[in-house]
């Protein structure tokens, strides 16, 4: 399925990925050769087929309500790119 | 000394034949002379490895040596490992210092192996070339013009080069068998859920499974049993019971049922390669196996499946690099928009970026029932040819790879000729059942010299034994996994 330019950009804006307008083409006929490759997938009866989400159709484990983890913020801290007072320094994000 | 394998080693230390300290400074030695050629390491831990080797011999001397204590080998640099790089083969996480070590990494580390450092792959896990990564390509010992396959193709190069015994690997799609297909040596990824994946970073968490690179089966059963554990932290994580992976290796095959899939065996293969895989066969016949022809007939789905599920599931996994908290930052953000694009822009490579774009597409509002509920229902049903084909036979085998090691760069330029490499090892990962490829052959390339064919073994749910079972009797009968390339040896 081939995809518009501005498709592709609209999927960059959802992925928040910055992509040079000109590597738009590029990314356009790359990502195009893909979804051809992908639509295959139309030719499947898949009628009352199950979709499988995890290979042994796991269900989620549970466990108690208890704590088990210690806070370690100052550990994991050390490799952030910009902290102040324990927090993580983002830039403003409430107009 | 680099030649000896795992379980030799482990014999050599127990008896008292060399110091870990000795072998490990002897790999040590050997990476600082030949890895500038094969870029197998992203980063070596001569300190910390020679700390752990000297620590493993003093636990000897007290006499509380196991038999992992003090032999050395290396991790693929997408386990986490706490206080060392942790790149991933990723711009973005080329300042990620991991503050944990992976349960994977943990296991090793109680068990007192060595670990001498962190091995080159594609980047983030996606690739079949090892030609993505932000840290260079690998190369080939084999053939230093092509490449040793991918993801894992640093874990592959530094075991057939023997820089290191054995190494830890993923495989996602092919990653772990592809590679050591092309690089001569053993290569298993167990059942889905049969190895933590905690620490491990994830690309497509339905998919991904840790695994081995060694020259043997014997060497693969060892590491295996290290890496399997049930781990609490990790959900997928199954609570089966875990066997001595090297008790069985001796069982006898009479009797056993192999498979063949008719659409593994295609008329456009190489012919030359065709007839390697069928004369390894041919040594199970020998030993009392049957073979029997199936049908697997859904195969022709398993790449635009994996090719939905696949990106899909890193779109989501790879959200979190948004340079907040960790990772690639980019410079003087403006908004909080303006970081996570760039900073992701940045970090992240170009096929990344593809496979982030492709998930994000098929999960996307109007897309999603066409794309990614397809491709799940498409998974069933390429589950179900295997639930089918072991009722009728035991395991199943196939050639790994539809060709040997390509040159590098053949296949960069098109990013589907890449994904086709993965052809026949990759609805196994869709099925979540465990593979092995083991050398069985070689073919002479242009230039003369010998290219390794590997033989992929397929077995039922947690049937990793008889996987390993099947590895070390082919490897008493023969000696393709003895052979290393030139001057390697």
């Amino acid at each position: 399925m081939a995809l518009e330019q501005d498709q592709v950009r609209n999927i960059a804006e959802l992925a928040r990925l910055q992509i040079d307008e000109n590597q738009i083409g590029e990314y356009q006929q790359n990502l195009t050769s893909i979804l051809d490759l992908v639509d295959q997938l139309s030719t499947a009866d898949t009628t009352g087929v199950e979709p499988m989400a995890h290979p042994l159709d796991a269900v989620q484990r549970l466990r108690a309500d208890a704590v088990t983890e210690s806070n370690q913020r100052e550990h994991f801290q050390t490799i952030a790119p910009a902290t102040d007072n324990g927090h993580y320094l983002v830039p403003r994000v409430i107009e | 000394m680099h030649n000896k394998t795992i379980a030799q080693i482990a014999r050599d230390l127990a008896a008292g034949e060399y110091s870990s300290v000795e072998i490990t400074q002897t790999l040590l030695d050997r990476i600082a002379q030949l890895d500038t050629t094969y870029n197998s390491f992203i980063t070596v831990t001569a300190e910390q490895a020679l700390a752990q080797a000297k620590a493993a011999d003093a636990l000897r001397a007290a006499g509380n040596a196991g038999v992992w204590t003090g032999v050395p080998m290396a991790h693929k640099d997408i386990f986490c490992t706490n206080g060392v790089l942790t790149s991933c083969g990723s711009k973005m996480l080329s300042n990620f210092v991991a503050p944990y070590d992976a349960t994977v990494v943990s296991n090793f580390n109680q068990a007192g192996a060595v670990s001498l450092g962190k091995l080159n792959m594609d980047e983030f896990a996606m690739g079949s070339s090892n030609e993505s990564s932000y840290y260079g390509g690998v190369k080939n010992p084999w053939d230093i013009d092509r490449v040793p396959g991918g993801s894992s193709g640093g874990s592959a190069a530094a075991v057939a080069a023997r820089l290191v015994p054995g190494a830890t690997a993923t495989d996602t799609g092919g990653s772990i068998r592809q590679p050591a297909a092309f690089c001569g040596i053993t290569g298993l990824k167990p059942t889905y859920g049969r190895v933590s994946r905690w620490g491990m970073i994830a690309f497509a968490s339905s998919l991904d499974q840790g695994g081995t690179m060694t020259r043997t089966a014997e060497d693969s059963a060892m590491m295996l049993n290290v890496m399997a554990s049930f781990d609490p932290k990790d959900s997928t994580c199954v609570d089966q019971d875990i066997p001595d992976y090297t008790a069985t290796l001796n069982n006898s095959i009479e009797g056993l049922t192999i498979g063949l899939p008719k659409e593994y065996f295609r008329d456009d293969l190489s012919a030359e390669m065709q007839q390697q895989v069928r004369d390894a066969i041919a040594e199970f016949e020998k030993m009392g196996a049957k073979v029997k022809e199936i049908s697997l007939p859904n195969t022709h789905l398993a790449i635009p499946a994996y090719y939905v599920v696949a990106p899909a599931e890193c779109s989501a996994n790879l959200s979190r690099m948004d340079g907040v908290r960790f990772g690639h930052r980019c410079e003087d953000p403006q908004d909080i928009n303006d970081l996570y694009k760039r900073s992701r822009g940045e970090g992240f490579g170009e096929e990344v970026k593809r496979r982030i774009m492709v998930g994000a597409y098929a999960l996307s509002a109007g897309f999603y029932d066409a794309y990614y509920k397809q491709a799940q229902q498409v998974r069933r049903l390429i589950k179900n040819d295997f639930v089918e084909a072991f009722k009728e036979v035991d395991v199943i085998m196939s050639p790994t790879t539809p060709s040997p090691a390509f040159k590098a760069g053949e296949k960069t330029s098109d990013p589907v000729a890449m994904y086709l490499e993965d052809i026949f090892t990759i609805a196994l990962n869709l099925a979540g059942l465990p593979g092995m490829s083991i050398p069985c052959g070689q073919v002479a390339a242009e230039g003369g010299q010998p290219l390794p064919v590997g033989l992929q073994l397929i077995g039922n749910y947690f049937d990793e034994a008889r996987l390993l079972n099947l590895g070390h009797q082919f490897q008493q009968a023969t000696d393709w996994h003895e052979q290393a390339p030139a001057d390697l040896t």
